[in-house]
């Protein structure tokens, strides 16, 4: 997909959990992402991630660690 | 196992049932014991006794004019009229004397006497109450001299209209000619007993209001809208509830007149909206005569919509392929070729691609209007054949934040109530949803319970049906700006808080203490008070804080919600709000309260619960848990891949990429039916084996390499999942038009693709749902036969099925209020685009309109039209009936205009049912944050004047032609 439209919807679910009270923001946010997002879409984004994170909200950049890495 | 007869009773029992302490009386010498209020009448029939009526029936309030069903009782004087007269204890009822029959007599050859004598050759014969009447009274002479009369158009005393045909006359003033106006139905006026049933149908079951008895006495008919009106061009609506009611031919379908009257039937599901109405299917031999609604359905209660009632002639129309059809690449013609030759080609292309681009390469699209039972086979081969998760559903682009939003909230995606709980509300909202047009009999059953008294708040940019109908009146009407649903919500949720209005008890007790004072004090801020949000959302703060005290104070609140809410940027999140809102006031987990998603097509329910979503397995169940998986790999043999799969979106973004080259999609049209076409087209366009199985070549298959011709839901048996979770029947009453059932042809294409399937009936996969899924534990097909259907979650802990959710406890244990901050779309009207484009849906057509395009239903809507404000109107120079262009940053298109004050300014509204107008050239590919369910309700747009069809829609029409081409089979 193109990169602007994998920054906007990342950045959707990062602001949706940003309002969220606790402290666990960056993990439920990864945990989204673990669970719907397939792995080649997962790939993108750390690749993005990796390569700059242009666009993204400094909380997806933060959570880059939490997203489990694609299985093959 | 190829009729199902009927052996549920269906008699009609004169007067409708009542709920009461219970009376004991004698008639006829046989003690009955009844509910108070039950009739005389209605008794009589417990205790096995018919009497003679002609102007009662029970799907109406009894109003006692024929005097046919007089009865003597015991110490009362005269001849009272069993309708109308209630039980009492120890009443002593006989209903057969000579006095009465002398009565009952008298009547009959005065109705007689003003009746054609067509019997022999009337569409009625052998299904009319008045000739029963006649016999069941003993009439056997008219003793009245030919006279004046409504039935003799020559006025010469001609008997009958054969009689008439061979006469000369200057005519009769009184005579008025059959009204053949409506495509399904005639109303023959020299027929009319005047018995008003019609007119009852219409105001007590169907709420429209479209019929009136004109005039007095001799002089009375029954009149459809104003006196230049037939009942075309009047407000009737076509539900048929009439036509059920008339006890002759007047009201009568033209089915009926055409091939005669049908001699079996069998129960089935309608298969258009998620009301899910049951009918039975009224046939001679295999032709469908009609369909008439089913009284013991469950979801309708004997009504029934236009749609199902009428618009079935697709099932039998000549655009449906029969034959199989391959092509090499989408620019040659359609070849047809044997099941065989088809299956193998799609098998062999899937696999090569498999082979070629990776495991992953290849996906379905399960169908919300297949059954249950095919369903759960597509996203099984996508599982356990291609190896991966690649299913998805149309479901995604309607209520996937439904299933999100509740999930989160509640602790299941499960609508809470059934349809009957409307029948115990005293406060609606109606958020998002046009349920007299989307969901017809539920809102005629909604509109019965207004008219009773019960309050209701709409919450719409247009002013919808509901907010001003026949004898109904919204209390609250919340014109909110398209895309500011959470502002709304969350601002009820502050009036209600800060004003105390809460049921703290409810709270304290079903919900987590502590996370409802983090969402209080979050609610409670400033910035979500309705002043504050005001400008944001257009709807006057002191409306809404009236709206929110009403729902808060009004007794049992229930909330009622459609694609308005989650066709949305924000559609999981306006879900929670509604949760929210459900909780803050206690009104969860008894009847005439809940959260109630109103599902668009028939099965979109259950092709949520069988595991269509690429993350979940049947029963909401995600494929990253080990216990879930074995279940199934256990029942499979297969390794199940426990990483989620590709959602629709996200398939087209890879086929795009060059990554995802495969697609099996069953019953769906996903290129006009979903956003943004361009980009739809362009994946199709970028996949190298498009396998299309439906009923005609619809326009996704214009991008198709196979099409497997599809079987209705006349040519299968299965079950449908209704929007109050209840899993209906679907009997088979036809063989499938073009051999094989759809679940035969997805397991034909497994088969070739190597597994070893083996089903022999659709029984077999509901009993493997059964085993793997426990909500679905207790479900087979005897009990859904014992039953009637059956309301999941049923299982040994409730053997019969749950009709209300959370009943004592939510399913996650405490209930969630979530925080829901508004976030404005990034969907903004500029310059360029001044105006919210919002889409919806129209009675007589349904989704994409395949099905009902091809009936008469396109009488009432011929085309997609465009409503827009007088004022945005005028000051484009766009005039009543005008074509224009509608324009959004993703294309443009043409349609025409009609200038209305239901929609605000700044506000256009169109539907989305004619591939000519392709609505979705113009949406975007913005998306529901948690679910990516494209954002339908929000596009931002500018119209202008045109004259014709844009470039795109012609290129599109030459493309469409082009490739629907077919080649007749090589001998
Ligand atoms: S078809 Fe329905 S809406 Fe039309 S007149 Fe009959 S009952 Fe009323
Ligand atoms: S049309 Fe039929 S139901 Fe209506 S008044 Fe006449 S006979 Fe009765
Ligand atoms: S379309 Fe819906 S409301 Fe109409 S008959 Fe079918 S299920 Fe019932
Ligand atoms: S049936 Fe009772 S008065 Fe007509």
């Amino acid at each position: 997909m193109s990169p602007e439209k994998m920054v906007t919807m990342a950045n959707q679910i990062a602001t949706f959990f940003k309002t969220q009270p606790g402290d666990d923001q960056l993990d439920r946010f990864a945990a989204h992402i673990n669970d719907f997002w397939e792995p080649r879409m997962r790939r993108q984004l750390l690749d993005h991630i990796a390569a700059g994170g242009a666009g993204l909200e400094p909380l997806v950049i933060e959570a880059a660690g939490r997203i489990s890495e694609p299985v093959e | 196992m190829k009729d199902f007869i009927i052996p549920w009773n269906d008699a009609d029992m004169g007067t409708p049932a009542k709920t009461g302490a219970p009376v004991t009386l004698t008639i006829d010498g046989a003690a009955v014991t009844v509910p108070e209020g039950t009739s005389v009448m209605r008794a009589a029939y417990e205790a096995g006794i018919t009497v003679p009526k002609l102007c009662a029936t029970d799907s109406v309030e009894a109003f006692g004019s024929c005097r046919l069903c007089v009865v003597e009782i015991e110490g009362r004087r005269g001849t009272p009229a069993s309708c109308t007269t209630p039980v009492a204890e120890g009443m002593v009822v006989h209903t057969q004397s000579s006095k009465v029959q002398k009565i009952r007599k008298g009547v009959m050859e005065l109705y007689i006497s003003d009746h054609p004598l067509d019997c022999l050759t009337c569409s009625a014969n052998g299904d009319c109450e008045l000739q029963d009447m006649a016999g069941a009274v003993g009439l056997r002479d008219v003793r009245y001299e030919p006279g004046d009369n409504h039935f003799d158009p020559t006025g010469t005393g001609a008997l009958s209209m054969a009689d008439a045909k061979r006469r000369e006359g200057d005519g009769n003033f009184r005579y008025i000619p059959k009204d053949e106006s409506n495509p399904y139905f005639t109303y023959d006026p020299a027929k009319c007993i005047v018995c008003s049933r019609c007119v009852r149908a219409c105001e007590e079951v169907q709420g429209t209001f479209a019929l009136t008895i004109e005039g007095r006495g001799f002089d009375s008919r029954v009149s459809a809208g104003g006196a230049m009106d037939d009942f075309l061009s009047s407000d009737c609506v076509s539900c048929g509830a009439c036509v059920q009611a008339c006890p002759t031919a007047t009201l009568q379908e033209k089915s009926v007149a055409e091939l005669g009257t049908p001699t079996r039937s069998v129960v089935t599901t309608c298969a258009y909206c998620g009301v899910g109405c049951s009918f039975k299917a009224e046939l001679n031999g295999d032709q469908l005569v009609r369909m008439v609604p089913y009284k013991n359905g469950k979801a309708n209660r004997g009504h029934s919509c236009v749609k199902g009632r009428f618009a079935y002639g697709y099932t039998e129309h000549k655009d449906r392929i029969l034959s199989p059809m391959i092509r090499e690449s989408i620019d040659e013609p359609w070849q047809e070729v044997s099941w065989e030759e088809a299956i193998g080609f799609a098998a062999k292309r899937l696999k090569s691609l498999q082979k070629t681009y990776g495991r992953r390469s290849v996906g379905v699209i399960t169908s919300s209007r297949c059954t249950n039972e095919e369903t759960y086979l597509v996203q099984k081969l996508a599982r356990g054949v291609f190896m991966n998760n690649n299913t998805d559903t149309c479901a995604r682009v309607c209520h996937s934040p439904t299933g999100y939003g509740l999930g989160q909230t509640f602790g299941t995606s499960a609508g809470t109530q059934d349809f009957d709980s409307v029948e115990h509300t005293d406060v609606v909202i109606v958020i998002g949803a046009n349920p007299t047009d989307g969901h017809p009999v539920f809102a005629s059953r909604l509109k019965k319970r207004l008219r009773q008294g019960a309050k209701l708040i709409v919450i719409d940019p247009r002013r919808i049906d509901l907010v001003k109908s026949a004898h109904i009146k919204a209390a609250h009407h919340l014109p909110l700006r398209p895309g500011t649903n959470v502002a709304v919500v969350t601002a009820l949720a502050h009036v209600i808080v800060t004003e105390g209005l809460m049921d703290e008890a409810f709270i304290r007790e079903r919900c987590d203490w502590n996370e409802f004072l983090e969402y209080a004090e979050f609610v409670s801020a400033e910035r979500h008070s309705p002043e504050a949000t005001e400008m944001l959302t257009g709807v006057p703060a002191e409306t809404l804080r009236e709206a929110a005290r009403t729902f808060a104070r009004g007794g049992n609140g229930a909330i009622y919600y459609g694609l308005g809410v989650t066709e949305h940027s924000q559609g999981s999140t306006t879900v929670m709000g509604i949760a929210n809102l459900a909780m803050l006031t206690g009104n969860i987990g008894r009847p005439g309260v809940g959260v109630n998603p109103l599902r668009g097509q028939n099965n979109v329910q259950g092709s949520c619960d069988m595991g269509s979503f690429p993350h979940e397995l049947p029963g909401y169940r995600h494929v990253k848990l080990p216990e879930v998986r074995e279940t199934f790999e256990a029942a499979w043999g297969v390794t199940i891949d426990p990483e989620p799969g590709l959602r629709i979106p996200n398939m087209l973004d890879a086929a795009v990429d060059g990554t995802f080259k495969g697609l099996y999609c069953q019953g769906e049209d996903i290129l006009q039916s979903d956003p943004d076409t361009k980009h739809v087209a362009a994946g199709l366009a970028a996949m190298e084996c498009v396998i299309v199985h439906d009923l005609f070549l619809n326009e996704t298959a214009n991008y198709a390499h196979v099409f497997l011709p599809g079987s209705s839901f006349l040519e299968k048996d299965g079950t449908f999942t209704n929007a109050e979770r209840r899993i209906n029947m679907v009997r088979r009453v036809m063989a499938p038009k073009a051999g094989y059932a759809d679940w035969e042809v997805t397991q034909l294409l497994a088969q070739a693709m190597g597994a070893d399937w083996d089903y022999a009936h659709p029984r077999e996969i509901m009993a493997e749902i059964a085993s793997t899924t426990p909500s679905f534990a207790g479900v087979t097909y005897e009990r859904i036969n014992e039953l009637g259907s059956i309301q999941w979650p049923c299982n040994d802990s409730a053997p019969e099925g749950t009709p209300l959710m959370h009943v004592g406890g939510f399913v996650r244990g405490k209930g969630r209020l979530m925080v829901t901050e508004y976030v404005a779309t990034d969907e903004k009207t500029g310059p360029r685009f001044p105006l919210l484009l919002t889409t919806g849906r129209i009675l007589s057509q349904y989704n994409v309109g395949a099905q009902t395009r091809r009936t008469a239903n396109s009488t009432w809507h011929e085309e997609d039209v465009l409503e827009i404000h007088p004022h945005d109107a005028e000051v484009r120079g766009v005039k009543e009936g005008d074509f224009v262009k509608l324009a959004s940053r993703s294309g443009e298109t043409t349609l025409r205009a009609t200038l209305t004050d239901r929609v605000s300014t700044g506000v256009v509204y169109t539907t989305f049912h004619h591939p000519d107008t392709q609505a979705n050239v113009i949406t975007t590919d913005f998306s529901d944050w948690a679910t990516n369910c494209p954002e339908y309700k929000v596009t931002a747009v500018q119209v202008s004047p045109s004259n014709g069809p844009t470039d795109w829609q012609e290129r599109y029409n030459e493309q469409a032609e082009q490739s629907r081409r077919i080649l007749p089979a090589a001998e």
